[in-house]
């Protein structure tokens, strides 16, 4: 997976963003793995904060919920009250109509009983659903924007178990709070019931719930610690499971299967071994409550026997008694167990917040407006950049393209080809200087409006897995059917995309697999000629592109730069040849700037370049890609 | 289903015995109310006799009290006992599960794997045997439990009053029928669901990895109302799940207390006619309070065994698969003693697109057979068949003689040295990614390999050189590095037979060259197959085969093809950067 993150910027500078830009981004990775523990120490209130502030636009029906799980526990609550009051004013007194309305309230009561369950489940769902699908919908947001410089470090497998992982702990820990908030309401009701029936009983009862707490208490830190390590060891069979299923053809390749095996076996059995250690903590609580259980039942059998016999109290507050007890532990066992949940979405809350409160490198203005019709001319001013700003990649950069110019970026592999056009673009704001579009600084226009004048083609091709015309029509919302043929036939997409199996509406497999390399780029240059953008940003997949399709592309590159400015990262040189302005970049700056036929006659690179005949520029720093990789710093 | 509780079942001991301490823990749960019931009514007893004195009364509470508390404890222990087996016994199911998913995955052929996106097949691993471990967990052991309180309850209540006891278990009937529909119901939903999830999953996957894509175009938008639409799609699923479940659950429960209602009424009746006393209507009321449990449980039952089936049909679905490529019966381990590869008139296609057609040539020890050709031309498809990633369509492909059909797949594997374009690289250490094929290699032996690929100049300059962590946290490689990274890889395993797929495309061509020219010195007795768009790298190859749509058009040796003056020729021109020119 990593590999697609990788590819944009490794072909021509691969150091810059790998190597400079993690001073952010390892930051923010190391904060998102900070360990699950550190973040318990400290359940902080910001977390639910947060969760109030996504839930605050459902109040109606969280209001509405809570009336209805009130109702339930009333509903539930009455049940043992009804029974004493038969027992005590009915039977023991023979009274059959009494008994009649009692039992014929019983069946309200279970009406009652039936309603509200049925409401408080279907409106917590509701919101929890809501709420989670607002912090998905965010956090697919954020990922978009912070995806340039994030997704590069992370990979993508990682950030989908955020999405997905953390997101559904959330969920569970918000559809159960309802049973939270009915368990303690239930909690509270049955000790009032009991001191309202008889407080003598009731402190008697009720005495040794210090102690089931107290017991807790010592349990807690061990049972969160398994808990963890548990969590952990599942997160480590999935990582693996990833890798292996990514890598697939390197196991396949390698005979790494037995030996993966053994691997896998392994990490299973770790994840096996916490989980059952997790699994006894957890149900040691059991047999403490049930003791605690028979121990309260007694001493209502014998305390509230005793007062039977001297008739403190009547036979049916003791028989209401005992069904009370049986009740009251009950949501203290469910409570524990909601409290590890309850845990476990702090911890989710936390990654899932943190994430999205990292900060944009690139916002547009309040002011923003949208950049308008334009010409097309495109200005470097003394442009300073780096990914880290006390190392720059870029100095001083200064460059027009008219409108309708080609301008050839060349230069050595690391020299910043890739991060001039990723800076046109306006993927990261620079550090000194401007950039303008037409003279309008591209920090004061919106960013989507950039979008719809400058077009890009990548290196590497990325199509989605859809079909042929989805693909070349790509958020070109206007492009009927027959555009998207036109293009193709002139880019010289047209052959091949009939020869697949259902044409234009072939869907292609994930990331076009069943396309080569270079049909993929075609196919990238159609959909650029769909959009058809008054700028264009081309980096030249020479490097992967079969030569076999070298003129086919060449004719297809001509007629996509016709009439659009463009800045071309060029490694052939007859592309070079054919643009009107040639940029040398090495180590940042600008060393030669003109014609192809200017550039000869002097003395420079390009001239040496151009006599030694090499087939392509990326030729000229043997080692410059070892060098500059070089992670200073960094481990 | 059956399978998960095939499954299950190996665990025959495991399996019996936490049923075993389930129906323990019911009957002893059911003596609790019988003990308290018959305490209230002794004591009412004595009280209404008169006879006894107060302190006969305590003290036979007293031994009551004792005795519930006794009783207490011992289903605490024999209740833990079997929550404890009941979740060993689903941890051990479903890593079963996940070892036989993660081993049909090793396995399974290529042509499924470019075809199944690698959200599915994770969604599949993950969620959908926690969904299976679920049921084991809190559905089969539980179920158990469920049906021995219901039966258990309603003999002993049956011994107290027949009737009664009919009355008070009037509500099962009912309770079995809502929760079979309900499952019913459930179980469709819950499918719709996971297959909504895993579209999610695709859409963000694609998203994330083709997030340049997304900002060149500005498409943000369009992608937020396309993720917003499946998102949509599954908040809605999950709430008409919600719904159904929440209606089921609630009626079954409604139909619980009715009982209650009618079981105070006519035991009430009872009473006062003198036929009950009052601690067996008390015992009965404490038997209701306990059928409470299977009455919540049934409702969880159901929502994890439709989940578990639904779930356990898409992981079985993968297990299913029969792997294309497989070993025949009477498949022997090769023995290279040459390496010669044959291709003799082989074709092959994916699916119905013909990708070769009539391809024949032969590649020998101490020799290079270069294949050039315009993409989708086939080079791909030969590198493909020779390690037995798929099986020709017709024709054979042969190592020393023996159809590679008729030898061990695991041998074919070994005898090939694969380098592919785009290489994949595993979190770990430089060194574990180097030796993954072999992993019992010597440091020599891998910075051997490393100096080759003219890599280990670059990885001595790292801080940790090769013990440097490659992947999540550690360093990115630019594709050229990642390139020689794996070429170092495949050779390390010293394959007699090497495969090398444009797998130095994102390397300059000083490198390219350097490489080269220490392979030319290693590769003494092997036979080296190379593929790649850069002709430079083939100038040398003995012979060079020109593929075009399948077929081969030219064949020769570097000169041979020049003189020819066709495909190769032109194709030699434009790379020298003066083709184009003579084109125009």
């Amino acid at each position: 997976m990593s590999t697609t993150s990788n590819n944009f910027s490794s072909k021509q500078d691969p150091k810059g963003p790998k190597r400079k830009r993690p001073a952010n981004a390892e930051e923010e990775h190391a904060k998102l793995n900070e360990s699950d523990e550190e973040m318990f120490a400290q359940l902080d209130s910001t977390v639910f904060k947060r969760f109030f502030y996504y839930a605050s636009p459902y109040k109606k029906a969280m209001l509405v919920a809570t009336l209805a799980v009130i109702g339930f526990t009333l509903a539930n609550l009455a049940v043992p009250l009804l029974v004493k009051f038969g027992i005590d004013n009915a039977i023991r007194q023979d009274d059959s109509s009494l008994l009649a309305i009692i039992a014929i309230s019983l069946v309200g009561v279970a009406g009652l009983y039936w309603f509200t369950n049925f409401l408080q489940n279907v409106l917590i769902t509701r919101v929890a659903l809501t709420v989670l699908y607002d912090i998905r919908g965010d956090m697919f947001l954020q990922l978009q924007r912070l995806a340039m410089s994030f997704s590069d470090k992370t990979p993508i497998g990682a950030l989908m178990a955020r999405m997905f992982g953390d997101v559904g702990a959330l969920q569970e820990m918000l559809e159960s709070s309802i049973d939270i908030i009915g368990d303690f309401l239930t909690l509270f009701g049955i000790v009032v019931i009991l001191l309202v029936l008889d407080v003598q009983l009731a402190l008697v009862t009720l005495a040794l719930v210090p102690l089931l707490f107290l017991i807790r208490i010592v349990w807690q830190p061990f049972a969160r610690r398994a808990f963890l390590r548990m969590r952990r060891n599942s997160s480590v069979v999935g990582v693996y499971l990833d890798q292996n299923v990514s890598g697939i053809r390197v196991v396949q390749a390698l005979n790494r299967q037995e030996e993966n095996h053994g691997i896998m076996g392994g990490k299973v059995k770790t994840f096996f071994w916490s989980s059952i250690r997790a699994s006894r903590l957890g149900g040691v609580l059991m047999p403490t409550v049930e003791l605690m259980t028979g121990t309260a039942l007694a001493l209502v059998l014998v305390v509230g026997g005793g007062r039977v016999l001297s008739e403190s109290i009547e036979i049916g507050t003791m028989v209401a008694f005992l069904l009370y007890v049986q009740r009251f532990f009950e949501p203290i066992r469910t409570l524990t167990m909601h409290y590890a949940l309850l845990q476990r979405a702090v911890a989710s809350g936390h990654r899932i917040f943190e994430l999205l409160d990292i900060p944009l490198t690139v916002n547009d203005k309040p002011d923003a407006k949208p950049i308008g019709d334009i010409e097309g001319r495109v200005e470097f001013n003394n442009v300073t950049f780096g990914y880290d700003p006390e190392r720059p990649i870029l100095k001083n950069i200064s460059f027009v393209a008219e409108p309708g110019q080609t301008v050839a970026l060349v230069g050595p592999t690391g020299s910043g080809k890739t991060s001039i056009t990723a800076l046109a673009h306006r993927f990261y704001d620079v550090q000194e200087g401007s950039i303008t579009i037409d003279g309008q600084d591209i920090r004061d226009v919106t960013q989507m409006s950039i979008g719809g004048v400058m077009g890009m083609v990548l290196q590497e091709p990325f199509l989605f897995s859809k079909t042929v015309l989805e693909n070349v029509s790509y958020n070109t919302h206007n492009a009927t059917r027959e555009d998207v043929v036109a293009a193709c036939k002139i880019i010289g997409a047209h052959d091949f995309v009939m020869q697949l199996e259902n044409g234009y509406d072939s869907t292609l497999e994930q990331r076009g697999t069943n396309l080569s390399v270079g049909q993929r780029q075609l196919l990238s240059f159609a959909r650029a000629l769909v959009a058809d953008p008054k700028i264009l940003v081309l980096d030249e997949a020479t490097a992967n592109i079969d030569s076999y399709t070298e003129r086919i592309i060449q004719d297809a590159l001509k007629k996509l730069l016709e009439g659009r400015t463009a800045l071309v990262i060029a490694h052939r040189l007859s592309t070079i040849r054919n643009s009107n302005k040639i940029i040398v970049v090495r180590e940042g700056e600008i060393v030669e700037s003109g014609t192809h036929d200017e550039l000869v006659d002097s003395t420079g690179l390009y001239s040496q370049l151009w006599q030694t005949n090499y087939t392509s520029f990326d030729d000229i720093a043997k080692n410059a890609d070892d060098i500059s990789d070089v992670p200073k710093g960094s481990t | 289903m059956w399978r998960i509780v095939k499954l299950t079942l190996q665990y025959r001991w495991h399996f019996g015995i936490a049923a075993l301490f389930a129906a323990v823990t019911s009957v002893i749960s059911l003596f609790v109310p019988k003990l308290l019931g018959e305490g209230v009514d002794e004591a009412l007893t004595l009280i209404e006799g008169g006879t006894a004195s107060r302190g006969d009364v305590e003290s036979l509470l007293l031994g009551t009290g004792l005795t519930v508390i006794l009783f207490s404890a011992l289903r605490g222990t024999t209740g833990f006992a079997q929550m404890f087996l009941g979740e060993t016994l689903s941890q051990r199911v479903s890593n079963e599960l996940r070892m036989l998913y993660f081993d049909k995955l090793q396995v399974l052929s290529f042509s499924f794997h470019d075809k199944v996106h690698t959200g599915q097949l994770m969604s599949r691993g993950l969620s959908d045997i926690e969904g299976v471990r679920g049921f084991v967990q809190s559905g089969l052991v539980q179920i158990v439990r469920v049906v021995i309180v219901i039966v258990a309850a309603g003999v002993f209540m049956a011994m107290i009053d027949l009737q009664l006891a009919l009355l008070s278990l009037s509500f099962v009937p009912f309770m079995v029928y809502r929760s079979a529909r309900l499952r019913l119901q459930l179980r469709t939903t819950w499918r719709k669901i996971q297959d909504a999830l895993g579209e999610l999953t695709t859409t963000m996957q694609e998203n994330l990895a083709g997030v340049r894509v997304v900002r060149a175009f500005s498409a943000q938008k369009y992608e937020e109302a396309k993720f917003d639409v499946t998102a949509r799609e599954v908040v809605d699923l999950r709430m008409s799940a919600a719904r159904t479940h929440a209606y089921g659950g609630a009626a079954i429960s409604f139909a619980f207390l009715v009982a209650w209602a009618v079981v105070l009424w006519v035991a009430g009746e009872k009473v006062i006619d003198g036929e009950l006393t009052i601690g067996q209507l008390t015992q009965f009321f404490f038997y209701l309070a306990l059928l409470r449990f299977p009455v919540r449980m049934i409702v969880m039952i159901i929502n994890s065994t439709a989940r578990a089936s639904s779930a356990g049909g898409r992981v079985f679905e993968v297990l299913d698969i029969p792997s294309e490529i497989d070993n025949n019966a009477a498949a022997q381990p090769l023995d290279v003693t040459e390496g010669t590869v044959r291709f003799d008139n082989v074709s092959f296609s994916y699916g119905d697109a013909p990708a070769l057609r009539n391809i024949s040539f032969e590649a020998r020890k101490d020799h290079t057979i270069g294949i050039v050709g315009a993409p989708g031309s086939g080079k791909s498809s030969i590198t493909n068949l020779i390690p037995r990633f798929y099986d020709p369509t017709i024709g054979t492909v042969s190592i020393d003689g023996t159809d590679l059909r008729d030898a061990t797949v695991l041998s074919v594997r070994q005898a090939i040295g694969l380098v592919e374009q785009d290489p994949f690289l595993f979190d770990g250490s430089i060194k574990d990614n180097i030796r993954y094929g072999d992993v019992d290699a010597s440091d020599e032996k891998v910075v051997a390999a490393a100096t080759i690929a003219q890599i280990h100049d670059f990885i001595e300059s790292l801080p940790d050189k090769y013990e440097t962590e490659l992947g999540e946290r550690g360093v990115g490689l630019s594709g050229g590095q990642r390139q020689r990274v794996a070429i170092a890889r495949t050779l390390l395993t010293n394959s007699p037979i090497l495969v090398l797929d444009d797998s130095t495309s994102s390397v300059d061509a000083g490198t390219d060259a350097r490489i080269r020219l220490a392979l030319k010195e290693l590769t003494m007795g092997q036979t080296t197959i190379i593929i790649a768009h850069r002709l430079d790298s083939l100038r040398h190859a003995d012979e060079i085969i020109v593929l075009d749509n399948g077929e081969i058009i030219e064949r020769g040796n570097h000169d041979d093809l020049l003189v020819l003056n066709g495909h190769y020729k032109n194709l030699w021109d434009i790379q020298r950067g003066r083709g184009v020119e003579e084109g125009d």
